[in-house]
């Protein structure tokens, strides 16, 4: 938000201005509950959505924010997957706790790559990230007593949300259980990012070199942001398992950390809602065109992909953005946004 | 006579065979407003450099008000207020000026480690930064993004985020560069008129500004310090007037 009339606001007067819930906002999340009445067919792939959404989200926290590039994030998402899958395949199949104990494994195994990750920048990173993945896909792969190794995880049986609720066919427990935790992480990283370790995250995207001559620690802040992006992804894992009561080799492939970060640049990084909005045009988008054609859906996706790069640089998002702040739709809305009125 | 608020000893750098800092002694009084000058490739930056940590000497010691600092990293020594601007802008480019200084004060106070507040929940730490702003005439800019700041703005930009460290020696790397010469004199005004606590060291080349703003001088040529003195006694030493002064262009 740049206005020149901003200026005459107070300091606080106007930082409370840009973080205050805006009603755009509000329509946004009510309308996610649309799905239930219009397209009630559709639940199950709208709960795909929420969880993709929630992945994309922890992938914004380190490459939106802080700037860390990442290739491997779908070690997090599968690590917590099979957490969840072997917990429940061992007798404990109660979704909240098992969400909980797939968000501390893959936090913790994130807490640990962290000491790697907050060392390097740029090309490094992406290959230290891509390497990472492959690592786990492989022992995944042939650690087949525990996880099934390719022919997947048997026997995963979720028992129902809060002991009332079973997992049904029809995927109207898993959007809501879906939706409802994407909804409650949103608010945790939107806190986030409005603090002042957020801004501290936007200051070592903007420029490493001078955190350091501010005397910043951005190396413990880059640990702390990979952790807690670690733990979300992993929770996002846990709730394809439990609302699928399977998992394959495929929650850990090179494809889902590529797609995850189609999803975001789609959806415009470092806005907190790119993530959201990317996985419901790509996972929408994979559906209808899957229908059409199952085997060349992609065609359509690098189409969009490669128009969203070269004329959107910050994504569908930040292409809504830019003409929100352009002057004319300043001038247009200035009387409906009171503390940017001239005196 | 009381400890120097920042000296250094004995301090040597080569790169291969070029030798860009040899046998630095340095002692700067606190509150002094020292003006580093000397040709281009003298060793000026580099020195700024060794003395922040930037670069590892290969041999000598830095000390910050007595405490020895040569094995520090760089943001260590800012933490105890040995502190540095650069020559070439290096900003927030997507961050306005109020949440860039204000992101260096959360820095200082180590509340940048808290994710669960709200940045507006540190009005002080809002307020200081805003303060810092003000005294460098950057309030009424302070929402707009660094990158659409005119250069000047972008330049005291620089020194706020330096103050905003609470630093006890300030270390201006040709503060002024690429500034229009009226605003410039605003910039070392500011400078100038920095609180005594505050121990400055600038590099400069226009020797208007450093003969009307420093206090002492300092001349280094081929990463030497060739002499060091009032602004009287070097504008009288003919070893400077020979390579620096006397020759036909300043810099």
């Amino acid at each position: 938000m740049t206005s020149t009339d901003g200026a005459l606001a107070g300091p606080q007067q106007y930082l409370r201005a840009q973080q205050r819930w805006r009603a755009i906002e509000i329509v946004f999340w009510l309308s996610l509950l649309l799905p239930f009445v219009v397209t009630p067919n559709y639940l199950v792939l709208a709960s795909q959505v929420a969880i993709t959404a929630l992945f994309a989200l922890s992938l914004d926290l380190i490459l939106g924010y802080a700037g860390i590039v990442s290739l491997g994030h779908a070690a997090f998402f599968g690590f917590g997957a099979y957490t969840a899958g072997i917990l429940s395949k061992h007798g404990w199949g109660e979704p909240l706790t098992g969400l909980l104990i797939s968000g501390f494994a893959a936090g913790l195994l994130g807490y640990l790559m962290s000491f790697i990750i907050a060392r390097f920048r740029h090309l490094a990173l992406i290959m230290i990230t891509l390497g990472f993945g492959f690592l786990l896909l492989e022992l995944a792969n042939s650690l087949g007593w525990l996880t099934g190794g390719a022919d997947g995880l048997q026997g995963v049986k979720t028992w129902p949300l809060l002991g009332m609720f079973k997992f049904d066919l029809w995927g109207v427990t898993s959007y809501w259980y879906s939706l409802i935790v994407l909804f409650i992480l949103f608010l945790v990283c939107r806190r986030l990012i409005n603090s002042p370790f957020g801004l501290s995250l936007r200051g070592i995207r903007e420029n490493a070199v001078r955190m350091r001559a501010v005397g910043a620690e951005s190396r413990a802040h880059l640990q702390k942001i990979y952790t807690i992006s670690a733990a979300i992804a992993g929770i996002a894992g846990a709730l394809l398992t439990q609302t699928t009561d399977t998992v394959s080799l495929g929650v850990l492939n090179f494809e889902r950390s590529a797609d995850v970060l189609v999803i975001l640049i789609l959806g415009g990084a470092g806005r907190l809602y790119g993530g959201i909005i990317g996985a419901i045009i790509f996972l929408v988008a994979r559906d209808q065109f899957s229908g059409i054609n199952p085997q060349y859906w992609y065609f359509p996706i690098g189409v969009l992909l490669v128009v969203v790069v070269l004329f959107l640089p910050n994504g569908i998002l930040g292409g809504l953005a830019q003409i929100v702040e352009s002057e004319r739709w300043q001038r247009w809305t200035a009387n409906l946004t009171p503390w940017r009125k001239k005196p | 006579m009381s400890t120097p608020a920042l000296s250094t000893r004995g301090l040597n750098k080569n790169f291969g065979s070029l030798v860009v800092a040899s046998d630095i002694e340095i002692e700067l009084p606190q509150g002094v407003r020292y003006a580093l000058i000397g040709p281009n490739g003298a060793g000026k930056t580099t020195l700024i450099n060794l003395m922040t940590g930037m670069l590892k000497p290969d041999g000598g010691q830095i000390q910050l008000g007595g405490e020895e600092i040569t094995a520090l990293g760089p943001e260590a020594r800012v933490r105890r207020g040995l502190v540095r601007t650069f020559q070439i802008n290096s900003l927030f480019p997507h961050l306005n000026p109020l949440e860039a200084v204000t992101l260096a004060v959360c820095e200082r106070q180590e509340v940048s480690r808290t994710w669960w507040k709200p940045i507006t929940a540190y009005s002080a730490e809002v307020d200081e930064a805003y303060g810092i702003l003000k005294t460098l005439m950057l309030a009424q800019v302070c929402y707009r993004q660094t990158r659409e700041l005119a250069y000047g703005q972008q330049r005291l930009l620089e020194i706020a985020l330096a103050l905003a460290t609470r630093p006890k020696v300030l270390l201006l790397d040709e503060p002024a560069a690429g500034v229009p010469r009226d605003e410039s004199a605003e910039l070392f005004a500011a400078v100038t008129n920095l609180s005594q606590d505050i121990t400055v060291l600038f590099i400069e080349h226009d020797m208007d500004f450093v003969f009307r703003f420093a206090s002492r001088i300092i001349v280094m040529v081929g990463g030497r310090i060739l002499v060091e003195g009032t602004p009287d006694e070097i504008s009288a030493d003919p070893r400077v007037r020979e390579v620096y002064l006397g020759s036909a262009h300043h810099g």
